[in-house]
This record gives structure tokens, sequence and C-alpha cells, in this order.
């Protein structure tokens, strides 16, 4: 069976107010309509557009439109559906990642045009075309995403594949060469320990270019809190302090980002939840429900209380919605009065009458992220969607391997994930040669009649 | 006289090439040197080994000879890694060297419309770039619709021992003096290939008490599917294990200039897996020991093979390097190492079929087309028979793919990647290589065969049986329940094995990777073969990673499908890059599949051939 694709169409490095994630294949329809909450929308004619929510757990990731088109009538022939999402470039890939979670496959650079080519979509077309397609084609694209790798970055993709090679042509030696038991013989045991630092350094890659992507393409930050917190004071006092690079894209439904600085060579985006301060009930509801939305597209929540008042029914409903959070307990100029916070996040206190606490919030956001010393900051991470998940699928591949060894399973079929590993890293460091393991084997080991 | 098929020498390529094309129906000629060195092993003397030993399982499944003559000619065999997963496990015997060729001749004998004659071939007779017949040394001519090479290491050989050079092949033959120079000629690329072959020792003069032994197995094995074994577990003899020390060492780096291979005679390359003990020492100095391996090398005669202890040394030097071996400090040499160069074509000028880009009707298969070993060149001689036949009759050649054999994915290397030493198989080449078992060969290749004619009706049934018992198996395992009564709870127990909490079926059990079929068979009886047995663990247990693979395969067979014309002009294709242009001119792949596997041929120029494929040939291209 064809492979279900997708990835990220737009150029997702850019600010957009919508992006679109693509998929197409076989299963598109039925691996959106998983973590979509439009029910209707599985079974939906072709070409139609369906309003709902991206979930994950229930969990709202984002508001999104998504078109459906049905083979044969589209860009691939194959059934397609596109979701329509909001510009954030966390948003987006966590949509991206959910589709790749259920199922699909993250396209190759130009796989889409690749299969309408395949498919005979293209085929109509004149010879003018041809240029079209090669464009589309990405291999500049693809180009593009090698040359972001830092130095470092592909030395030490280069170092795991090593590692992975040796293990690899170990291992196939004993294989091909069973009478040369003098040779060392790969085991159970000594198989642990190798992969084991090399899934411990994917995840750290992983960890560090999910932090990379944050430097790149700053940290959203939502503000929330109930009614006269002092909230918007807040909001204007890290604004008014720095210097306000982008501030009031209101205008906009979508996007809600009301301003954004800069603070040691990061860029905070902050939100605030428009409308939480009517007073009427129907409205309150709505501003909890933004609220919570916007907590899922931020990278962290500021949930901001008065400390000069007891902890109130929605501080609470607040405090339980958050995942990842520091609390700013405001007004610390008057009497404090507020008890029993039931949270583990950290707690800056700060007051807007005398500035004080702007300061820490900001060190804090930054400690958190483990940005703190950009300077001295490794900066080995990958820059795009694609190396990330390929990153993923190569760890994911290790784990597995590490699962599975120690259920004895034998060598020669842990060696089929190992390799798959190494290829990914291969395809993400643009070296990925079939050959390059026999080679190595030869190199490396003394054999023969 | 006229053939339809004749055949240039009679080594392993040679017998498969002659006996399949005969036995399918053509008068077929095979020319050898010498009648008494057909199905000769010059070499090591076993047949099989780690991927080789699959590769005479599919010989056998399509067919062949090798596979069913091995099984009679052995005095040991064994599964080779058995503890290292079903995908790599591989048969080993040790065949006789006087055994083995006597029942291959006389397997040759009894084949009908096939006649042997002893003769040197050194010219082809070409019209219109056909081949059309060869040219014997005394100028007789012998025309054939069909001609296939299978020359081995004979074309222009020279045997190079320490400073010491002679014209002539293996066993002292005459080697072929013109046939190569001809070749080119015609426009073939000659290239010079190296290999080599370690002493023989006299039995009688080596100490055995201070060896390792190595046995067979105990459990009976066969090549063959079609026949029950035959020989006796028990008579199996016994190989030897030893080693090299610092004294061996010592004297083969002092006299490393006397080497043929370090003083600049050899001009030939050799394989990189197959290197000799000076090469070994050489670039692998911080070894202090390497493994050596004595095998006999016939019941009739007294010769011990050395393995592990290939050289070009002076004979002086040869000597005193065994001597220093424990154990062989009183060996007497009874032939002495020798390096072998000889003439070899390219085979980026061979189509994956065998048939020749320079000659049509001329097939080549084995060591002229750059492989090393019996097996390669059995599955090449195979297959080249195969495909001659199958053009007389008019139909289309076989090929076969990556993921339906070992055979297919050596031709497809040869021919797409070419090679620069002698090539060998490993299990490491194939990229499927847990659907391409010595278990399943039958399964994979039996119908294939069917539908070429290159089987009995017998054989056939065989397989269809096999099918029955395998499908009647699974339902057994899927429909019977493990019943927990004490004796189970206690096979488990006694086993540290983790009992099971309800009742399950035998297949639920097996997917388990701590239950066998074995453990199973002793609370309950499995009703089918022990063949049978081992296909259906592997087939359940495996099923997540076989299923993986599948889908590689389905990714690649894509790409397999889109068949590139044979009269396409590279040169119209616009924007490909100069280097691709180049690799695709001189390989001219058959299909987009095998065009990605050509090295300098990047995933941007496949797709710009690919459209226009699709422009230019909108009907083929589908």
């Amino acid at each position: 069976m064809e492979r279900t694709i997708a990835s990220i169409s737009t150029n997702h490095l850019g600010a957009h107010a919508i992006n679109i994630v693509r998929i197409s294949g076989p299963e598109a329809i039925e691996i959106v309509s998983k973590i979509f909450s439009n029910s209707s929308f599985k079974k939906a004619a072709s070409h139609t557009i369906h309003y709902g929510y991206i979930k994950e757990n229930n969990q709202i990731i984002d508001e999104v439109l998504v078109l459906l088109m049905r083979a044969p009538k589209t860009y691939t022939k194959e059934d397609m559906v596109e979701i329509d999402c909001h510009g954030g470039y966390v948003v987006t890939n966590k949509i991206l990642e959910l589709l790749l979670t259920n199922g699909a496959s993250l396209a190759e650079p130009g796989e889409f045009t690749k299969k309408a080519f395949l498919n005979g979509r293209i085929n109509l077309m004149e010879a003018e075309s041809v240029s079209d397609f090669l464009e589309a084609q990405t291999e500049s694209q693809s180009k593009m995403a090698l040359n972001g790798l830092t130095g470092k970055t592909t030395e030490l993709i280069s170092s795991l594949r090593e590692k992975m090679v040796s293990l690899l042509s170990n291992i196939e030696v004993n294989i091909d060469y069973p009478e040369y038991t003098d040779e060392l013989q790969i085991t159970k045991e000594n198989i642990t320990p190798v992969l084991t630092e090399i899934n411990d350094t994917l995840k750290k890659i992983i960890v560090e270019s999910q932090n990379g992507q944050l430097i790149k393409n700053g940290i959203k930050i939502a503000l929330v809190g109930k009614t006269n917190v002092g909230k918007s004071s807040l909001l204007n006092a890290l604004l008014e302090e720095e210097k306000a690079i982008v501030t009031d894209r209101k205008g906009t439904t979508r996007d809600v980002i009301e301003g954004s600085i800069a603070y040691q060579g990061i860029v905070f985006h902050f939100f605030d939840t428009a409308g939480i301060r009517e007073s009427t009930d129907l409205v309150e509801q709505i501003g909890i429900e933004k609220s919570k939305k916007l907590m899922s597209e931020a990278d962290i929540t500021v949930i901001v209380l008065n400390q000069s008042e007891p902890l109130e029914k929605e501080d609470l409903e607040i405090l339980s919605t958050v995942k990842e959070g520091i609390i700013f307990l405001n007004k610390a100029d008057l009497e404090k009065r507020i008890e029993n916070i039931p949270s583990n996040f950290p707690i800056i206190k700060g007051s807007m009458k005398d500035k004080t606490g702007l300061e820490e919030l900001k060190a804090k956001i930054i400690e958190i992220f483990g940005l703190k010393d950009l300077a001295e900051l490794d900066l080995t991470y990958l820059s795009n969607a694609r190396q990330i998940a390929l990153a993923k699928e190569a760890q994911e591949s290790i784990e597995h391997v590490l699962k599975e060894n120690e259920k004895n399973i034998p060598v020669d079929i842990l060696a089929i994930d190992i390799k798959s590993a190494w290829e990914n890293l291969g395809k993400m460091i643009g070296e990925f040669y079939e050959d390059e393991l026999v080679e190595n084997i030869f190199s490396r080991f003394c054999l023969g009649k | 006289m006229n053939y339809e098929v004749i055949v240039v020498g009679g080594g392993h390529a040679g017998i498969e090439a002659s006996h399949i094309a005969a036995s399918k129906g053509h008068t077929t000629l095979l020319i050898t040197g010498n009648i008494k060195n057909i199905g000769d092993m010059p070499c090591n003397p076993s047949i099989g080994g780690t991927a080789k030993g699959i590769i005479v399982r599919e010989i056998d499944a399509l067919g062949g000879l090798m596979g069913r003559v091995a099984d009679k000619s052995h005095f040991q065999i064994k599964m080779l890694n058995q503890s290292k997963g079903p995908a790599v496990r591989s048969l080993r015997a040790q065949a006789d060297k006087i055994t083995y060729p006597k029942n291959m001749l006389k397997e040759l004998q009894n084949t009908e419309n096939l006649t042997i004659k002893e003769a040197m071939v050194e010219d082809l007779m070409e019209k219109d770039n056909r081949v059309i017949g060869v040219i014997l040394e005394d100028g007789s001519k012998i025309y054939a619709q069909k001609v296939i090479l299978t020359t081995g290491t004979y074309l222009k050989a020279n045997i190079l021992i320490g400073s010491t050079i002679e014209e002539g092949g293996p066993h002292g033959e005459k080697r072929s003096n013109h046939l190569s120079d001809n070749l080119k000629k015609y426009g073939f690329h000659i290239q010079r290939l190296k290999t080599g072959t370690p002493v023989r020792i006299k039995a009688s003069s080596i100490d055995f008490s201070k060896m390792h032994e190595e046995l067979g197995d105990d459990t009976y094995w066969t090549f063959s599917c079609d026949n029950p074994p035959t020989y006796d577990l028990k008579k199996q003899q016994k190989c030897y294990l030893i080693y090299t020390n610092s004294k061996t060492h010592k004297i083969i780096l002092d006299n490393l200039q006397k080497s043929a291979m370090y003083s600049g005679l050899v001009t030939g390359i050799g394989p990189r897996y197959c290197p000799s003990i000076e090469d070994k020492l050489v670039r692998f100095k911080d070894k202090e020991r390497h493994q050596l391996f004595l095998e006999p090398e016939s019941l009739y005669y007294d010769d011990w093979y050395l393995q592990g202890f290939s050289t070009s040394m002076p004979k002086e030097i040869q000597e005193q390097m065994v001597h220093s071996l424990e154990g062989l400090e009183n060996a007497e040499i009874t032939k002495y190492a020798y390096a072998i160069e000889y003439d070899a074509i390219d085979p980026l000028q061979v189509k994956p079929s065998l048939e020749s880009k320079v000659l049509a009707n001329l097939y080549t298969a084995g060591q002229i087309n750059g492989t090393s070993g019996y097996e390669e060149a059995a599955g090449q001689g195979l297959i080249a028979g195969i495909n001659a036949s199958l053009s007389l009759e008019k139909k289309e050649p076989l090929i076969l793919k990556r993921n339906e054999a070992y055979i297919g994915v050596l031709i497809d290397d040869l021919v797409t990647k070419g090679t620069q030493e002698p090539y060998r198989m490993l299990t490491s080449r194939a990229e499927y290589r847990l659907i391409l078992r010595h278990d399943n060969a039958d399964l994979r290749l039996r119908e294939i065969a069917h539908q070429c004619q290159t089987i009995t009706e017998t054989q056939y049934q065989n397989y269809q049986n096999r099918l029955k018992e395998i499908a009647k198996g699974n339902e057994f395992l899927k429909e019977t329940k493990l019943k927990m009564n004490d004796n189970v709870k206690k096979q488990f127990e006694d086993s540290k094995k983790l009992i099971p909490t309800k009742t399950q079926t035998l297949y639920e059990l097996l997917k388990r990777p701590e239950i066998t079929m074995d453990f199973l068979s002793k609370m309950i009886d499995i009703p089918f073969s022990k063949d049978t047995q081992e296909e259906l663990e592997i087939m359940i247990k495996y099923e997540g990673y076989i299923s993986k693979t599948n889908k590689e395969v389905e990714k690649m067979k894509k790409l397999e499908e889109k068949k590139i014309p044979v009269d396409i002009d590279y040169q119209k294709v616009k924007n490909l890059a100069s280097e691709a242009r180049q690799k695709l001119e001189k390989v001219r792949p058959i299909s987009l599949g095998q065009a990605t596997r050509i090295s300098g041929v990047n995933p941007s120029d496949i797709s710009i051939l690919s459209i226009y494929l699709k422009k230019e040939y909108p009907y083929e291209a589908e």
C-alpha cells in the first residue's frame, strides 16, 4: 500500500497568520479524524471545509479549518486533507507531530509532488511545468535545511552514526564470519551500553533542538488570571520596560499576541486573554475557554494572582488547567492574604507599583527553558521539523532495540532497527550510502580464508 | 556442427548453465579444457557458508544441481549462525573434493541433450554484433544460437609463488591465451583480478592432539528440499582450529619483500574478504594471533587445507611459516600456497539477464563477471542457462529481484555497481535478508521455477505439499490451546518462563520471544515436520519485523516497475548532472529502481529522469 505522508506546506519559519499542514495517502482521512473534533468530517462529501479543534487526549491544540479532498481529484490523486491552523511554529509542529504519531509518515522533500507525478497527475502539463515541478521538488528546500545544520551538529550526528556503524559492522562480521570467534562477539550485554549512550545523546539533541527552536522563534508566554489581578499592568510593564519589537496584533481574532520583547537575546511573545475582564457570565465562560486554548499554544503560562486576596474558585480553576507554568504573585506592595497555593510551580513576587519582580520573572523563564547562558549554550540543534522528526524516529528505533534486546531477540533482528536509525540520521545530514556498511566491515576486521 | 547452446567452461557456473539449458530441452554443448576437472574445487573444500548456503538452497529451488550433489558428497555439515537469528542461518558442508566432481559429472552425463567436449576455446564468431558460435584452439568452428562464457580464472591466468610466475590455471591446467584479447577486440573492458589459495598439508604429518576440534551438527540437514539426507550423522569428519603465533608473525614480517604481493609482482586486485596472511599482518598490526582452520579435502587422499593461511611467499618461507604453527612442526606440505591472477570483464557491460551488452546472444557467468566463490558462480551460471533458454523459447528473461533471492542481489549489484575486486556474497549486502532465508528458498522460488519450466513435476509437487502442510500447521497453532495442567506448569517453571495467566493458543504463545516450538513440543504433540515448524515459528515470532521489511519492499517495487526503455538517449534528458548522465549511459538501467542504486546518480537526477520518461514514453512508464 502507498504510504500516507504529511508535512507543513507553508514556509513555517516565517511569521504567518495561518499555516497549512497537508496530508496525503490512503489513510489521510482516517488519521485526521483521529485528532479532529468534528465528527461529521470523516463521512463528508469531497471538497468541503470543516470547522473544529485539533485535540490531543481531549486537550485542544488549535482551532482549525480542515479541507477534505477525496481521491482522485486532488493534487496527488490520493485522498488529501489540509489543516489550516494558526501561524505559531509550536502549534503547527504539534499538529504535524500528531499526524505522525497517528500513522502518517513524514514526507520526504518534494514527496507530494513526487506522488502527483507518479500517479500521473502532472503528466498532463506542458514542458514548462517541468521546471515548476523541479522547484516544487524542493531540492533547494532540503539543501537549505542541510546548510542550516551547524558544523557541530553534523559532527555530532556523524559521530553517533559512526558508533552505530561500528556496532553494526561488528554484528555483520559475527554473522558473515561465524567461525572467527576471536573477533569481538556482540551479545545482549555489550549492545546495551553502546545503544544507551546513543539513545541518551539523541534525546538530548531532541530537547536541545526544541530549545533551539525557541531561540529561533521565540518563547510564547500566555498570561492568565482572573479580572483585576493586574495582568494587563504586568504586561504593560513588561512591554514598557523593554523596547517592544512587535506590538498590537489585536485586529486579528485568530492571533492574540499582545506584544514581544527581546531579553538576553531571546524573543518573548506575550499573549493576553482579551475579554476576561468582561463581567457577564457568558463572556466570562468564553474567556476561560479562550485562556485554555491560549495555554495550549503557549510554551509556558504565567498565572497572575493577587497576593493581597485569598484564592478564589476561578484562581483554583486556572491553576488546575495549567500544565507548565510560573506563578506571579502580584501586588506585593500590599499585605499578603493569599495562602496555601495548590501548585508546585515556581513563584515570583512583584509589584507593578514599584516595578519589582519583572527581572525575576524573565530570568525564571530563561532558566526554565535552560537558556540561561546563551553564550555558553551548545547551539547544536536541528533546525527544522523534518530533522527533529528524523531524530525522533531514530531515537524511537534505538529505544525499541534496547527493549527488544532485554527480551533476548537475536542480533540479526535487532540490526534491522539499528540500521533504520542509522539511515534516518544519514538522511538528516545528507549522507546515506548503503555501501558504507560493507566498506566498513572490511576496513575494521581481519578475516578470510 | 550446430547447437542451440554452447557453454564454455566446466566449473560451477558452466555446470549449472549447461545442465539447465539441456534439461529444458535445448541441444547443448559443454566445452571444457579437461573433463576430469568438471566441478573441481580448486580452493576451499566446502560448499555453502554464510549467505552462500542460502544461494545453494536457491539454486536447488530453481532446479539447479549444486545442492543435491553437495548433499551426496560431503563428510560434515552444519547450520551456521543458529544463535544469531532466523535471517542469517545458513548451511555449510565440507564437500569431498573427489566425490563431488565425480557425482557432478555423473549428473551431467545423465542429462539428455547435453554433450561434453574437451577443447580450448580461443575466439568467438560474430555477425552483426551477435555471437554465432566459437572457434577452438585448432581453428575448428562450432555454431550455436547462444554462447555462455563461464571461463573462471583461466583467462590469461598466472600462478604466482614468491618471485616465480607460471602461466596456467589452477591444478596446472592450461590457460586460455587469446580469448580475453579477442573479447577486448569486440569491445569488452577487461580487468585484472587476483585471488589466492593456502597450503595443503599431508594428514599423517599433522599432530592433531594440540588442536581444537570443530565438529558437524548432530541433527540432519540437506541443501535440497526434494531429497532426504543420505549421510550418517556419526560418520562426519572433524575439522580443527589453530592459531598463528609471534614466531609465525616474525617470519612473515621479516620476509615481506619476498611475497609476490609485496614485491610488486601481482598487478591484479585481490579481494579484501580473502586477504593473504601477509596482508592480515600488515593491516592488523596489533593482533597477536590469527585463527586458522585445518579441513580435510577428501576421504580418498591425504591433503588437508589450511584455511586462513593464503600467501604468495616463496616455497622455502612457506615451509618456515607452516612449521612455526603448533601441531604442524613436522608438517609435510603437499601443495604450496599461490596467488592467481586472471582476466575478467567489467560486469557493467552485462545486462541483468546476464546477456552481454556488447554482443547479443552471448552470456557470461561466474568469475569472468568479477565474482568469487563456487556458489556465486553456480547461481549466475544457472540464471545464464535459464535466460539463454528462455530467449530461445522467445520468452522474457528471468530477473530475480533483490527481495526474491540472494542471486537477485548478487546479479543486481554486479550489473549496477560493477566491482573492483572479486565479489563475494555477504548477508549484509542484502537489505531484505529477513525474507531471504534459507528455510523459505523454495517458497520464494519454486513457483517462478515452475513458470520457467526448470523443475520437474515431482519437484513442483513437493512444493505444493509443503504449502499445504504450512497452511495446515498454521491452522493447528491457531486452534490448539495449551491447557494449564501441572505438567505444563512445571515445564514453564523448570525453564524459568513466565506461566501464562490464561489459556492461550500455541500461536499466541509462540509470539513470546522465549517460547519456541521445541519447548512447546515437550508438552504437546506438534503434528508436522521440523522444516514446517521452523518456517511457522519464524513467521509467527517475527511477524512484525517481516511486515516492516515487506513495506520497505513495496516501496522499492514501485520504482522497479517503472521500466526505462532500452533505446533511451540520455543526451536528450535535460538537466541531468553530468556524472549521472555518464553513469546512466554506462549502466543503462532497466528500471528507475535500478537507476537509484547507481552510485553518482542522485535523487534529483532520478526525478528528472522520471519526468522525462513520463513525457516521452507515457505508455511504457505506466
